[in-house]
């Protein structure tokens, strides 16, 4: 059985305590569900949800050139993050292709920490000492692979400031993006007011032998507050409504982040780094095709990845593909992300989805997918 | 523990088969639905279609999943359960009532023979 060679989180023995249903992901074996996909989708909504994101990477640089180093791997400018303070960022190869989306924080003047895919920790860490070893030796910084020593989990949802309040109360006092150290347990714990689920939320970072108690902690002091543990089943219909993309489904190395939809992100008006002159010329010149959020229009069954896009302008060509694709919980109905030809990404455009060799009717519309009324 | 009703047959596939005659009414398990989790779309078969054993004549989505369901025996549709259409969550409450999916006439009943008893098909998924 493949079952042995999945990698464990620190939070197995609580999630299987919990009577989680384990799935392979990632060369991980990780919860997808508690008490049912909606339920905990609907949970995060409308109360809080809680979910083991240990198995992503944390990579750690010091010194006084870690700037300027990962300034020239990443595509965002990290020179305008005061100490504190993080942004999303993309990683990409020479021909502006994507490595990975990640999340770059500040924590000290000369101190860096990023937050990598699960899947591709491996490929990340290889291609940044590749390119620390290669093009950047007299650079002035050490760089550490952290990730087998750290758990992470992401407290989401209306009630989560409520919540981490009651663990750290300062935590809730910071904004978005940013992030603090804090004790536990005499440990050091990050905390960012970030996440993946379209929801105010937390993300905190601890020690391997510290996450249980982490973990029991907040799911205690949440309880009556109506927070879940949640599964990557939620995780996942939570981000599509987002409109968030996920590596391996909107960014593979055959993307970039303009094709993406994601040039708010690739910032152009700082020094060089690797894949800027093919992004600068993309958003100068436009893309022949982009990614863009859609919403079944008619009764059908889901969109799911790798469905045949057309269009519903006469011609019937096909001009796309579906790369992510769920039922929406807090919508009822199919929605999905999916790269279609550059004249068909407008808001309102109608498109169809071959679901099982029928066209079902759709219609792109922006990110987020879904957002609560105010 | 899964429900497995000792009035029905079973297919390995995880289909139920109740027989009346010449009709027969087919589901899916208790033990599907569970693996299943949420259903959110089920697609049922055109009324008149003639399926043979082992065909894939229907599909249920979960949240995250498209499965195929197949004909346990062959012959004829010859009724569809419509209510799924609105409410396909009812497979998950009642998957050997309320949540029955479609009723054939039977071409072959001889094929009923190859059909797992309750036993057996508990066997099957290791209860």
């Amino acid at each position: 059985m493949v079952e042995n060679s999945l990698k464990r989180t620190a939070l197995f023995k609580t999630h299987t305590a919990l009577g989680a249903r384990m799935v392979g992901f990632g060369g991980w074996e990780m919860p997808v569900l508690y008490s049912g996909i909606a339920q905990e989708h609907l949970a995060v909504r409308e109360a809080a949800g809680l979910f083991d994101i240990s198995h992503m990477g944390e990579f750690l640089f010091d010194g006084s050139d870690a700037l300027e180093f990962l300034n020239r791997m990443l595509t965002n400018d990290l020179g305008k993050l005061e100490p504190g303070s993080g942004q999303y960022s993309l990683l990409c190869q020479d021909n502006g292709g994507v490595i990975d989306d990640l999340y770059a924080y500040r924590l000290g003047q000369d101190r860096y920490l990023l937050i990598v895919n699960a899947s591709r920790i491996e490929v990340d860490w290889m291609w940044i000492k590749a390119q620390r070893n290669t093009r950047h030796k007299v650079l002035q910084f050490e760089m550490t692979d952290c990730s087998d020593a750290l758990s992470a989990m992401a407290l989401q949802g209306p009630k989560a400031a409520g919540i981490i309040a009651g663990v750290f109360p300062a935590a809730a006092e910071r904004l978005k993006n940013q992030i603090a150290e804090f004790d536990f347990a005499g440990a050091a714990a990050w905390v960012s007011r970030t996440g993946y689920t379209g929801e105010d939320g937390f993300e905190l970072v601890v020690p391997n032998k510290h996450a249980a108690a982490l973990w029991e902690q907040l799911l205690s002091l949440g309880q009556a507050l109506g927070l879940v543990p949640a599964g990557l089943g939620a995780r996942d219909t939570l981000r599509t409504e987002a409109g968030y993309s996920l590596y391996g489904h909107e960014l593979t190395s055959d993307t970039t982040p303009i094709e993406a939809a994601l040039g708010w992100a690739v910032a152009l008006d700082k020094p060089d780094f690797i894949g800027r002159e093919m992004l600068a010329a993309q958003k100068q010149d436009g893309v022949s095709r982009r990614c863009i959020g859609f919403k079944m229009t008619g009764k059908s069954a889901p969109p799911r990845e790798q469905y045949k896009i057309f269009a519903a302008d006469g011609t019937d060509r096909e001009i796309g593909e579906v790369t992510s694709g769920t039922q929406s919980p807090s919508l009822g109905c199919g929605i999905g992300l999916g790269y279609v030809e550059t004249a068909h990404t407008k808001p309102g455009t109608g498109i169809e989805i071959e679901i099982r060799n029928r066209r079902s009717p759709a219609q792109v519309v922006k990110r987020p997918i879904f957002r609560k009324p105010d | 523990m899964s429900d497995i009703p000792t009035d029905l047959n079973y297919a390995s596939s995880h289909e139920w088969v109740s027989v009346e005659g010449d009709t027969a009414i087919i589901g899916i398990s208790d033990h599907a639905q569970e693996e299943l989790t949420e259903l959110v779309f089920i697609e049922l078969p055109e009324i008149g279609l003639k399926l043979t054993a082992g065909d894939p004549c229907a599909v249920v989505e979960s949240v995250k999943t498209a499965s195929d369901i197949y004909a346990p025996v062959s012959g004829q549709v010859i009724e569809t359960n419509d209510a799924l259409d609105t409410e396909p969550g009812t497979v998950n409450e009642d998957p050997y009532g309320d949540g029955w999916f479609f009723k054939v006439r039977l071409t072959d009943s001889s094929e009923l023979g190859d059909l797992l008893s309750p036993e057996d098909y508990a066997m099957q998924i290791d209860m």
